[in-house]
């Protein structure tokens, strides 16, 4: 069963904040899937090895190009964020 | 017979010959959802001034005399997934409940190009997590064949839209099965491409390495038009490729057809079991030959799946902090906003539902330090090994026939409150994923529905979908099979 310290820090390490109720809830219902996915271990992978696409592909390159149907778009782009200053998007300051 | 019962070569030729308009066969979809949607729920934005204008350009065109390629004018449905420039686009989550497109998805461009009309946007499963549209944020999508059942999922509402006659075809995604599983639900068609066969550029992630956008169609020959109209390689989505297939004629007598002898074990719904059989007679019967082959991996496909998903997921979804875009608490007085944190913290508490929640902690745990060797390392090469599976499978046959899901649709709630069956679903989806490889859902025949049946939508069964897997780039083996089957067979 996994803790419900393993629960909080893994929830803060996603920057999901959760209930306490959320927390015991979480911690049941991931036991499960993870008591699931323990079947891996059943099979000796040693000498495998891992694939990330499926479908194989050499690396694809693309001319370093300025795109102006692109750029135009960046209007629309800072108008879907609540806060921009001078074409920026604004956070809260993270330095005192 | 009425406008919206047409497939899409019988609406191009009543355009082309004048038995109707665009804009009249517009109308009529429009006016079928206005009656009909209150009950299934289908749409979550339904396009109405947007549609008209596409169809009444469709209309001029032809009434200039000029030539009108087959998709023109065809009325089709988005999964809320997809992006479509300036309309809302959800994803089935309150996180994006009031975030416009800014773009058109690749997809969409190639559609619009091809002169289709855009009716609007469907409901999925929140951020497409799901079988059954019961985990969007908004409503749950139900079956047309019986609304006390789900539609299936996560692309349940495009299925639903399409099986009602609410839209000519639809666009879905699939990471699991999330468009094969609906089409199997619903009784429609829908087609899973090999990877990289379609661009996802404008589709909102949901594990990158496994997503693809497919159609939902009334018939195999309208799912094979609408994907040969999106497939292709896209400089903006470099996992794409080109598919370089010549036409050929498959010769049904020489065709070998592999059934997995793992795909017909314990939890299997019996009258699903033998209607999959009886199907596979059948095509016995016109001379096609069917063999036993092994997937010996199938049993880990799930649990494989259940790492690689959730990782990818948690990734995906780290952007949505309320600082770019989507909901943000930034700005509510009773948030009382501290810091950086704050935002991140209560946005993202706010705007993701159960589900969403529950993958991104459990991704996060599976790429946390000190386990990222143990789950996420250990499930990819996992995958190598069901890729390799069917690579052996695919020496000794042509194609591979299974049940597309191991029942026909659940009922509304049944499986909601235990997570682990709901993903059971998928069993027999989620490894056709994992090997990148292309597959269609048609319908196959119906059980016996023990509810009473709606009049409205008769028959009162519950359709079942025979899944068709095929090699990678096989999409042409896998339609001209599936036409074989619905001319011969069903």
């Amino acid at each position: 069963m996994i803790s419900k310290e393993e629960v909080k820090h893994t929830a803060k390490l996603a920057r999901l904040s959760l209930s306490e109720k959320e927390i015991k809830k979480m911690q049941k219902e991931l036991s499960f899937i993870l008591d699931y996915i323990e079947k891996l271990k059943e099979i000796d992978v040693s000498d495998v090895k891992p694939t990330s696409h499926s479908i194989e592909m050499e690396n694809v390159w693309r001319k370093d190009e300025l795109n102006l149907e692109l750029k135009t778009k960046n209007k629309k782009l800072l108008d879907l964020s609540p806060e921009t200053k001078d074409g920026y998007l604004k956070v809260k300051s993270i330095l005192e | 017979m009425e406008l919206t019962d047409f497939s899409i070569k019988e609406i191009h030729k009543g355009l082309k010959e004048k038995s109707f308009s665009a804009l009249e066969l517009c109308r009529a979809y429009l006016n079928k959802i206005r009656r009909e949607d209150k009950e299934l729920s289908c749409y979550l934005t339904v396009t109405e001034e947007l549609a008209l204008l596409q169809a009444k350009k469709i209309d001029d065109l032809i009434s200039q005399g000029k030539e009108i390629s087959l998709l023109s004018g065809i009325p089709c449905a988005l999964k809320d997934n997809i992006l479509l420039e300036d309309v809302k686009c959800t994803a089935g989550s309150k996180i994006l409940e009031n975030y416009i497109a800014p773009y058109d998805a690749t997809v969409v461009k190639k559609l619009k190009k091809e002169g289709v009309v855009f009716l609007g946007k469907t409901n999925p499963d929140e951020f497409a997590m799901g079988s059954s549209t019961e985990n969007s944020a908004f409503f749950t999508t139900k079956n047309p064949h019986d609304k006390k059942r789900v539609p299936g999922g996560s692309s349940g509402g495009s299925a639903a839209a399409v099986a009602a006659n609410l839209c000519s075809f639809a666009l879905g995604s699939d990471t699991g099965g999330s468009i094969r599983q609906p089409a199997s639900f619903c009784g429609i068609a829908g087609l899973k491409p090999t990877y990289g066969a379609v661009s996802r550029y404008g589709l909102i992630a949901l594990a990158s390495s496994l997503d693809q956008i497919g159609p939902l169609a009334k018939t195999v020959e309208d799912a094979k038009i609408v994907f040969d109209a999106i497939k292709g390689k896209d400089s903006l989505d470099s996992t794409s490729l080109t598919l370089n297939v010549k036409p050929y004629t498959l010769n049904f007598k020489s065709l070998k057809i592999g059934v997995p002898k793992e795909y017909f074990v314990k939890g299997m719904d019996k009258e699903v079991e033998e209607i999959i059989k009886k199907a596979m007679k059948k095509f016995e019967e016109l001379g096609v030959k069917i063999k036993e082959i092994s997937l010996p991996h199938s049993q880990y496909a799930l649990p494989c799946y259940y790492i690689i998903v959730p990782s990818e997921a948690s990734a995906n979804l780290a952007r949505y902090d309320g600082i770019k875009y989507g909901y943000s608490e930034i700005k509510n007085p009773s948030a009382q906003i501290q810091n950086l944190l704050d935002v991140y913290l209560k946005s993202r508490e706010k705007g993701f539902g159960d589900e969403v929640r529950r993958r991104i902690i459990l991704g996060t745990y599976a790429l946390s330090s000190g386990y990222y060797d143990a789950y996420y390392l250990r499930a990819q090469k996992v995958k190598t090994l069901i890729k390799e599976d069917f690579e052996k499978a695919f020496e000794k046959v042509d194609l591979i026939f299974a049940p597309t899901s191991p029942t026909p649709a659940f009922l509304l709630g049944e499986k909601t409150m235990d997570p682990l069956s709901m993903y059971l679903s998928d069993i027999f989806t989620v490894p056709v994923n994992l090997a990148g490889l292309p597959a269609i859902s048609i319908p196959c025949g119906q059980v016996q529905n023990f509810l009473p049946s709606h009049p409205k939508y008769g028959g009162g069964g519950l359709p079942v979908g025979l899944q068709i897997i095929g090699k990678p780039f096989g999409e042409e083996e896998i339609f001209q099979t599936a036409l074989f089957f619905e001319k011969n067979v069903q």
